[in-house]
C-alpha cells in the first residue's frame, strides 16, 4: 500500500454534506514511476506512510547564510523552540559524521541524514561537503540530503551528485518579484549585498535554474513553501504548478511560523500566520495538480529520530565524545531492522471498508478530525499524557486521510519564560480544537473528563490498532450513533476547515 | 581602517568564512575582528564582506565608528516609516 494514500469507506458517490471537504488528495505517491517510489519509500520526509516507520535526523553543520528571510532570526540556539533555523549545537563535520554514526547505531531504523542549517547548507559548501564526503563512505546505508534556499544550487548541482545526494528539497516562496520583495529584504550575491526587487530577481532566477539542474540530474526535488498570508497565499498554487511542470516530485506547503518573541521580522512586526483552514485550503488547491505533504513537521537544524519527536538531547557533543561505534556491525542490525519493517509494510494490504451501515442517509455524513497519539509504526500506541503531538485524520464518507499534526507547542519567548508549562493539558485541548475525538493507548481519569468536557470524546480500547483502521471504526461509532448527520453539532473549525 | 564587530552579533558565522585576511574569529559572547589583521576588504573586494552578509543592522562598524548598516538598512523599512508599515502588515 503507498504513502498517502485515500482508504475509501466505500464505493458511492461523494455526499451531498454542505460541510464536504468530502475528497481528498489520493495517494500521495502513487501516480509516481516506480523507481522514484523506490527511492523514497523509506524516506520519513517524503512519503507520509514512510514517516510512520522510519526516522531522519539534522546534522547542524552549516550555520551561516546568504539570504534574509523575513520568517527567520539568524540567532539560533535555543534549545526549546522547535522550528527551522534552529540548533542547540554547531558541529563541525568530524562531530557531525561521529553523531551520526552515533545516532545511526542506537535508532536503526535512521535511514536520512539531511543538512538543512541552522543557515544553509551550501553556504557553507565545505562543511558540508566535508560532512557529506565522510558519510559516503563510513555508512553508505544512510541517504543523504540537503534543504536549501536556492540561491547557490547551479554552482554546486555537479557537486551534489558526486556526493551522491539523492534527495534536495528547496525552499520557494515565490516566482513573482513583486511578491518577493516582501518577503526577501536582500540576498548576499557575488560577493555584494543585492537588496530589494533586484536580489529577489535574481533569487527567483537561480532558484528555478536550479530546480531544473537537479531534475536534468536524476536528483528526487521536493519544493517546500512557507504559507504567509497576504504574501504569498494565492500566488502558492502558481508556484505548485511551475515546480511541478519543471519536475519537483513533491510540493510541501507549510504555514509560516510567526511569534513576536522568535526576534524575525514578521514576528516582529505581526505578520499573522494562517488559520488552519486556510492552510488546507491552499493544500487542496495545490493538490490538483501536484503532491502535496502533510504530514512535514517544519523541524530544527539539529532534529533526530521519528517526525515529531526531537531524541537530540540523547546525542550531545558530551554524551556521545566516549562512545565508540563498530558501524559495520550497526549496519547489519540496521540492515535486518529495516527488512521487517519493509516487509510489515508490503504485508499491509488495501482494504475497502465497509460504510457505517445503520443509516440510509451516509451519504450525508459530515466529516469529522480525529487526534492520534502514535509513537510510530502507523498505529495508535502512545499513552495521552505521553504525547507532545498528535497526527490529525479525517473521517468522511469518501474515506481516511491524514491532514496534519498537532503540537501542544512550546516556543520561547527568552529566558523568563523558557520552558514554562503551567497547564499542559489546558495547551493540548487548545491545540486539539476542531477534533471530535481522540484515540490513544490510554488514558488517565482526569485528561478524559476534561476532554470530554471540551467536546473531544478520548478512545482507548483501540490501542495497538493500526491508525486507519481505528479512526474508521470510531467514524463508523459516531454514524451509529446519529453524531455525523449534516445538521447535528460540530465544532466550529471543523466546519470552517471543511 | 579596520572594521569592529559590536554588540548585536548573533554568532552566525556567516561573516567568518568571507573575510580574506583571516581577521574574523568567534569569540564570547560574539564575533571579533582582529584589527591588525582587517583590511577593510581593501584590494580584495568592493565592499567589505563581513558588513556586505552580516544579518544584524548596528553589529559592524567602520573605521569612523559608524555602523555600516544602519537601522533599516537590512529589513528594507526606514524608521519613519515603520508605523505605516507594520500597519499593512497586521491588515495581512
Amino acid at each position: 500500500m503507498e504513502a498517502g494514500r485515500l482508504i475509501r469507506l466505500d464505493a458511492t458517490p461523494k455526499g451531498g454534506c454542505s460541510a464536504g471537504s468530502c475528497g481528498g488528495t489520493g495517494d500521495q505517491l502513487s501516480h509516481l514511476p516506480e523507481d522514484i517510489r523506490r527511492r523514497v519509500h523509506n524516506h520519513p520526509c517524503y512519503s507520509e506512510q514512510a514517516h510512520h516507520h522510519y526516522a531522519r535526523m539534522h546534522a547542524a553543520v552549516a550555520p551561516a547564510c546568504n539570504i534574509q528571510c523575513h520568517y527567520c532570526n539568524r540567532k539560533y540556539d535555543c534549545a526549546n523552540e522547535s522550528r527551522p533555523g534552529v540548533a542547540s549545537e554547531l558541529l563541525t563535520p568530524d562531530q557531525a559524521v561521529k553523531k551520526t554514526l552515533a545516532v545511526a547505531a542506537a535508532i536503526p531504523q535512521m535511514t536520512v541524514l539531511g543538512i538543512a542549517g541552522p543557515g544553509d547548507p551550501l553556504a557553507n559548501p565545505e562543511r558540508t561537503f566535508a560532512t557529506f564526503g565522510m558519510l559516503s563512505k563510513l555508512a553508505p546505508d544512510i541517504k543523504l540530503c540537503i534543504s536549501t534556499n536556492g540561491l547557490a544550487v547551479p554552482d554546486f548541482a555537479d557537486e551534489i551528485v558526486k556526493h551522491n545526494i539523492d534527495h534536495v528539497t528547496i525552499t520557494i516562496n515565490c516566482l513573482d518579484p513583486d511578491v518577493g520583495v516582501d518577503i526577501y529584504p536582500w540576498i548576499f550575491w557575488n560577493n555584494r549585498r543585492v537588496k530589494g526587487r533586484k536580489g529577489v530577481r535574481i533569487l527567483i532566477e537561480r532558484q528555478q535554474k536550479g530546480l531544473e539542474m537537479l531534475v536534468e540530474r536524476g536528483i528526487l526535488v521536493k519544493v517546500n513553501s512557507v504559507m504567509i498570508p497576504g504574501v504569498n497565499s494565492d500566488h502558492l498554487k502558481e508556484v505548485s504548478r511551475v515546480v511541478k511542470a519543471k519536475g519537483a516530485f513533491l510540493h510541501n506547503v507549510m504555514p509560516l511560523i510567526a511569534e513576536a518573541g522568535h526576534g524575525d521580522f514578521y514576528g516582529a512586526m505581526g505578520q499573522r500566520a494562517p488559520e488552519r483552514y486556510e492552510l488546507s485550503a491552499l493544500q487542496d488547491a495545490c493538490a490538483g495538480d501536484m503532491n502535496m505533504m502533510r504530514h512535514c513537521r517544519q523541524c530544527r537544524a539539529d532534529a533526530v529520530g521519528m517526525l515529531g519527536e526531537d531524541r537530540g538531547g540523547e546525542f550531545t557533543l558530551d554524551k556521545i565524545k566516549n562512545t565508540e561505534i563498530d558501524y559495520p556491525a550497526a549496519m547489519e542490525r540496521r540492515a535486518l531492522v529495516q527488512a521487517a519493517i519493509a516487509k510489515k509494510q508490503a504485508a499491509k494490504t488495501e482494504i475497502n471498508f465497509m460504510p457505517p451501515e445503520p443509516s440510509a442517509r451516509r451519504a450525508g455524513y459530515r466529516p469529522v478530525l480525529m487526534a492520534v497519539a502514535t509513537t510510530g509504526g502507523g498505529v495508535v500506541n502512545r499513552h495521552f499524557g505521553h504525547a507532545k503531538e498528535f497526527l490529525v485524520y479525517e473521517a468522511s464518507p469518501d474515506g481516511v486521510r491524514l491532514i496534519g499534526h498537532r503540537r501542544n507547542e512550546r516556543y520561547c519567548f527568552g529566558p523568563d519564560s523558557c520552558g514554562d508549562e503551567p497547564d499542559v493539558l489546558a495547551g493540548t485541548i487548545r491545540a486539539l480544537k476542531g477534533c471530535e475525538a481522540v484515540l490513544c493507548s490510554k488514558i488517565g481519569y482526569g485528561p478524559w473528563r476534561r476532554l470530554e468536557a471540551a467536546g473531544i470524546q478520548p478512545y482507548g480500547e483501540y490501542a495497538g490498532n493500526p491508525i486507519e483502521d481505528a479512526v474508521i471504526a470510531v467514524y463508523r461509532q459516531m454514524a451509529d450513533n446519529g453524531d455525523l448527520d449534516c445538521d447535528a453539532a460540530a465544532p466550529a473549525e471543523a466546519k470552517a476547515s471543511a | 581602517m579596520p572594521l569592529e564587530i559590536i554588540e548585536g552579533c548573533v554568532n552566525c558565522w556567516a561573516c567568518e568564512a568571507l573575510c580574506p585576511t583571516g581577521a574574523i574569529y568567534a569569540a564570547k559572547p560574539h564575533f571579533l575582528i582582529e584589527p591588525k589583521k582587517c583590511s577593510g576588504c581593501e584590494g580584495d573586494y568592493a565592499d567589505p564582506q563581513c558588513a556586505a552578509v552580516c544579518p544584524v543592522e548596528g553589529a559592524i562598524l567602520d573605521g569612523l565608528g559608524e555602523a555600516v548598516n544602519p537601522p533599516g538598512s537590512l529589513s528594507g523599512v526606514s524608521p519613519p516609516r515603520m508605523a505605516e508599515v507594520m500597519a499593512e502588515i497586521r491588515a495581512r
